[in-house]
């Protein structure tokens, strides 16, 4: 612990925009996707054209549904809608759809089962409202091009209470929070397309005192680890300042995550107003009971859920479980290999010991051409004595070159399994001829000794001898040898 | 000569092959022409309307059902029509091109109808005179020195001189029935939800309702029932399935229980206007209907509340025209800002400029309360009057304005004596209900003669009521067929 965080106890709150991974946006029926030509997804509503209205997307509500059932919150009986006004060229209405008194979600935690300490965070509210465009300054010229693609696209912004104390929960939490979000399959979360942004808000006070600081929004935050190292930097920033006898202002401040600083953005009283009124375009909508209970019947199993059943049902360690669960979609990967196989301790295996072996330098599980269908191949190849371990190792190296079907590979590669009894008692017998210290040995009891013999006898088979059966054959043979 | 013919039976000699549907609008479209000094059509395109006529006739020939077949009507300038420019009467918006027709408008063109040109406003629907216009002065039809009302002043003179046989108006605070009350004809502003505002520039959202203005009550009837029903495109509409209204219009007020409000008879209205309104009473009286007294107390702060809640969503529904995306940039912009700033302080209008600002006002941090979330609370006491009212009696019968027309320029350069003038249509659009007025006279000045307008209101959901009662009051009171002579008028 650095002698800052001896004397000042931090105070963080996240604000975090995910994007719903709905078919279309929030209020017209334009495809919800990322990457495509500028401006090719837009239509008179979501350019804000005259005349134009929203009319809003269910899915983007039970997607906010099932992300407040999922951490306990309360769900609105009735919800509406708030325009939130404001001038800026990516935003064509002058004015953002958003939810100000009447979020769909209040309340709720996040607990850090998995990327921390188990420490669990409050949420003030989770609410419903539209992405804005995009603006291009072009390097030449000077002008600034909008792309409205992104304008509309459904968001939930969830807050948490001041409830963090240190850079360390906020990656936690952060983690946590994705965690959940993509198990659920409510929203990618990736930030490097935007599909995940996130505010935080840090104030520190001495420690063993309980009022808040004056609290400094952070902006601009591009990775995880880029909301850490703000965190940190605010925390010394705002420390040095108060040992100096100054004060921390009420101020947003740009994160710049090259030079390790930030700067500043606006002071309190610049803040916008942004006069907030409900959307006459939308009226407040009743979420009923039975619209809940379908939502809930529906939604997919939630990351502590999961590892219960991992370990559980099918007898997986809890490293083992919690590696597959904390990447939604190796555990998507993990589960179809299993439905295919039928043997979900060799699927892990081979997933988080030989699969992760081959994936070098970041690489997704979506992209690897080694699909489900592969591995449950190998397991049961494996299984049915076709294969050894070994050879079965050697088919899924060249398989994540080329992905043909194992069975391809056994026959070019010559690894079908020597099961052929009479050729192996040869080699047995030939190899405990030729070993009589360890024929001794084994007669004397020494179990270890085998290894000698069925070395041998691999070596004659390139590896290929079915060691169960060459065992077998071993222990027969000493009984007359 | 015969009068100007019913919706019906321009469609009937188009169905039947009397006429084509290019005949009808060949006719219109020179009647146009020769009253073009009335400043009602800021767009016509003569090329464009024969083509849809044509269209039309070929429909005919296929032998598909039009109920309006080949009837010519003429689209409010804030109300999208592929073809035409939507201007909304501003600079701001000078050849804005829609892409798409105002759902009313495609509905209109589904059943057989051809848009005739887009009709004069106050610029953004905000005004009661059409004084507001960017772009040309609007004249009433029965005495070219003033104004038709506003902000559908347009619409309401194109029907009142027969340029168009039809309108499409918008109303937010009497912007239908106010223009209509001043120039002697029909106009209906719906129960809010029931006609899509989905292609409609909006102004307040929770108040605008596009509506028919007509010659005839059943011409009403007829397009009310084409315009009306659920709209997938605004969720502001209502699921309840519309009950035609058209089959309905001469059945008559026998037995109804007809309310007359006492607030909107007191001296600030006219009492030539009472009088004429009072003998509309009558004729309901005479063809079986009970009149009542009512009251209606929270009457006096219909204006304020309304002014309030209309101009806070138009200062949010106006944000968009900024000069970024469409309408027009101001050219020396030289930064975000002078691009906002700019384009919004040139290419708006004074009124508009005034009700953004009274708007943005109601909605800041600090005022919020005070302003905004009282007018919505008085906002509610008013439809409790409705409410309660609607439990003693069917309808409501009162003036719509307390003053017949004015003149040109009489009240531009006071706001507040404008705003006043809508003083009897507002809290018809505060309380969502439907409110249809029908010409029942005119003043008895020796050298003009100017329309008077009676206003009949109902619960939501009962237009069939108000335009069997309406049905009523112009069989007795008016007649339909007569067309102002504006052409030779002074």
């Amino acid at each position: 612990m650095s002698t800052t965080l001896e004397r000042w106890e931090p105070v963080i709150g996240l604000e975090v925009h995910v994007q719903l991974g709905t078919a279309t946006k929030m209020f017209c029926g334009c495809r919800n996707l990322f990457g495509a030509p500028p401006n090719a997804l837009t239509c008179p509503v979501c350019l804000g054209l005259p005349g134009a209205l929203p009319v809003p997307n269910r899915r983007a509500a039970e997607l906010a549904i099932r992300f407040g059932l999922a951490v306990g919150g309360t769900i609105a009986e009735v919800t509406r809608f708030d325009r939130k006004q404001y001038f800026y060229p990516d935003l064509p209405k002058g004015y953002q759809i958003s939810q100000d008194k009447g979020p769909i979600v209040t309340g709720g935690t996040v607990t850090t089962s998995f990327f921390g300490d188990g420490k669990t965070i409050r949420l003030i509210r989770a609410h419903l409202e539209e992405d804005a465009g995009k603006g291009q300054h072009e390097e030449s010229g000077g002008s600034t091009l909008v792309d409205l693609n992104r304008c509309g696209i459904p968001l939930l912004e969830i807050v948490s209470a001041p409830d963090l104390r240190s850079a360390e929960d906020a990656w936690a939490y952060l983690n946590e929070l994705r965690l959940t979000l993509r198990t659920l399959d409510i929203s990618e979360c990736d930030m490097e397309k935007g599909s995940l942004r996130c505010d935080v808000n840090v104030s520190i006070r001495p420690r063993g005192t309980t009022p808040f600081g004056d609290r400094v929004e952070l902006k601009n935050l591009n990775s995880f680890r880029g909301v850490e190292r703000a965190i940190r930097h605010e925390i010394e920033r705002q420390a040095a300042l108060l040992e100096a006898g100054g004060k921390v202002e009420l101020e947003t401040r740009l994160w710049d995550d090259e030079k390790g600083e930030s700067r500043l953005m606006r002071k309190k009283e610049s803040a916008p107003d942004y006069r907030y009124f409900p959307d006459p375009d939308l009226p407040p909508f009743a979420v009923g009971r039975a619209w809940v209970d379908r939502v809930a019947a529906e939604a997919p199993e939630l990351p502590l859920k999961r590892l219960e059943r991992y370990t559980s049902v099918y007898g997986l360690s809890d490293y083992d479980a919690k590696v597959l669960i904390t990447d939604p979609s190796i555990c998507r990967y993990f589960e179809e290999t299993t439905a295919l196989c039928n043997d979900p301790k060799n699927a892990a295996n081979w997933i988080t010991s030989e699969l992760f072996g081959l994936m070098k330098g970041g690489v997704s599980i979506d992209d690897v051409k080694v699909r489900p269908t592969h591995i449950a191949e190998l397991v049961a190849l494996v299984k049915d004595g076709t294969l050894n371990v070994r050879s079965a190792r050697e088919v899924l190296a060249k398989q994540y070159e080329d992905p043909r079907p194992a069975k391809e590979w056994v026959e070019k590669l010559g690894l079908v399994q020597v099961s052929d009894r009479d050729a192996l008692v040869a080699i047995v017998k030939k190899g405990m001829e030729m070993n009589p210290k360890a024929v001794a040995d084994l007669k004397a009891g020494k179990e270890k000794a085998a290894g000698a013999i069925v070395g041998y006898a691999m070596k004659e088979t390139k590896g290929r001898g079915n060691p169960a059966i060459l065992n077998e054959i071993l222990a027969e043979l000493l009984k007359t040898f | 000569m015969t009068g100007p013919l019913p919706l019906k039976a321009i469609a009937d000699s188009v169905r039947s092959g009397a006429r084509t549907s290019v005949d009808v609008a060949t006719e219109y479209l020179d009647r146009i022409e020769r009253g073009a000094a009335l400043g009602a059509f800021l767009a016509v395109d003569r090329a464009r309307t024969l083509a849809e006529a044509a269209a039309v006739d070929a429909r005919v020939a296929r032998g598909e059902a039009l109920p309006l077949a080949g009837v010519p009507v003429a689209v409010k300038d804030n109300i999208h029509a592929v073809g035409f420019t939507t201007t909304c009467a501003s600079r701001m918006l000078e050849g804005f091109r829609p892409p798409f027709d105002a759902t009313v408008v495609e509905k209109l063109r589904a059943a057989g109808a051809v848009v005739l040109g887009k009709t004069n406003l106050d610029e953004f629907a905000m005004g009661s005179s059409t004084e507001n216009s960017a772009y040309l002065v609007c004249r009433n039809p029965w005495a070219t020195d003033r104004i038709p009302g506003g902000s559908s002043g347009g619409s309401a003179a194109a029907v009142a001189a027969n340029l168009a046989p039809a309108a499409l108006g918008s109303d937010t605070g009497g912007s239908i029935r106010q223009p209509a009350a001043l120039t002697g004809t029909v106009g209906l502003k719906p129960t809010y939800g029931r006609v899509s505002r989905f292609g409609l520039v909006a102004f307040g959202s929770s108040l605008d309702q596009v509506g028919p203005m007509t010659r005839r009550v059943e011409d009403a009837a007829m397009l009310h029932d084409v315009l009306s029903g659920h709209d997938p495109k605004d969720a502001t509409t209502s699921a309840r399935p519309h009950a035609p209204t058209a089959p309905h219009v001469g059945d008559g007020v026998r037995g109804l229980r007809i309310g007359l409000p006492d607030e909107y008879f007191g001296d600030a209205v006219d009492s030539e206007i009472r009088a004429s309104v009072e003998s509309a009473g009558r004729a309901l009286e005479a063809a079986g209907a009970v009149l009542k007294r009512v009251s209606l107390p929270h009457t006096p702060h219909a204006i304020p509340t309304y002014y309030i809640v209309a101009t806070s969503e138009a200062s949010s529904n106006l944000a968009r025209y900024d000069g970024v995306h469409y309408g027009r940039r101001h050219p020396e912009a030289v930064d975000i800002a002078s691009l906002f700033t700019g384009s919004r302080s040139a290419y708006l209008g004074k009124e508009v400029k005034r009700r953004i600002l009274l708007g943005t006002w109601c909605l800041s941090s600090g005022f919020y309360d005070a302003f905004y979330d009282r007018a919505l609370r008085i906002r509610s006491l008013l439809k409790a009057d409705f409410d309660a009212a609607f439990r003693d009696v069917d309808l409501v019968l009162c003036p719509t304005t307390p003053t017949p027309a004015w003149r040109l320029g009489e009240k531009i350069s006071d706001p507040v004596q404008m705003y006043v003038a809508d003083i009897l249509t507002g809290a018809c659009n505060l309380a969502g209900i439907p409110g249809l007025v029908v010409p029942c006279g005119t003043t008895g000045q020796k050298d003009t003669r100017l329309p008077i307008g009676a206003q009949l209101l109902g619960p939501a959901w009962s237009e069939s009521l108000l335009l069997r009662a309406g049905a009523v009051i112009e069989a007795a009171c008016w007649d339909p067929s007569f067309v102002p002579s504006f052409g030779s008028a002074s």
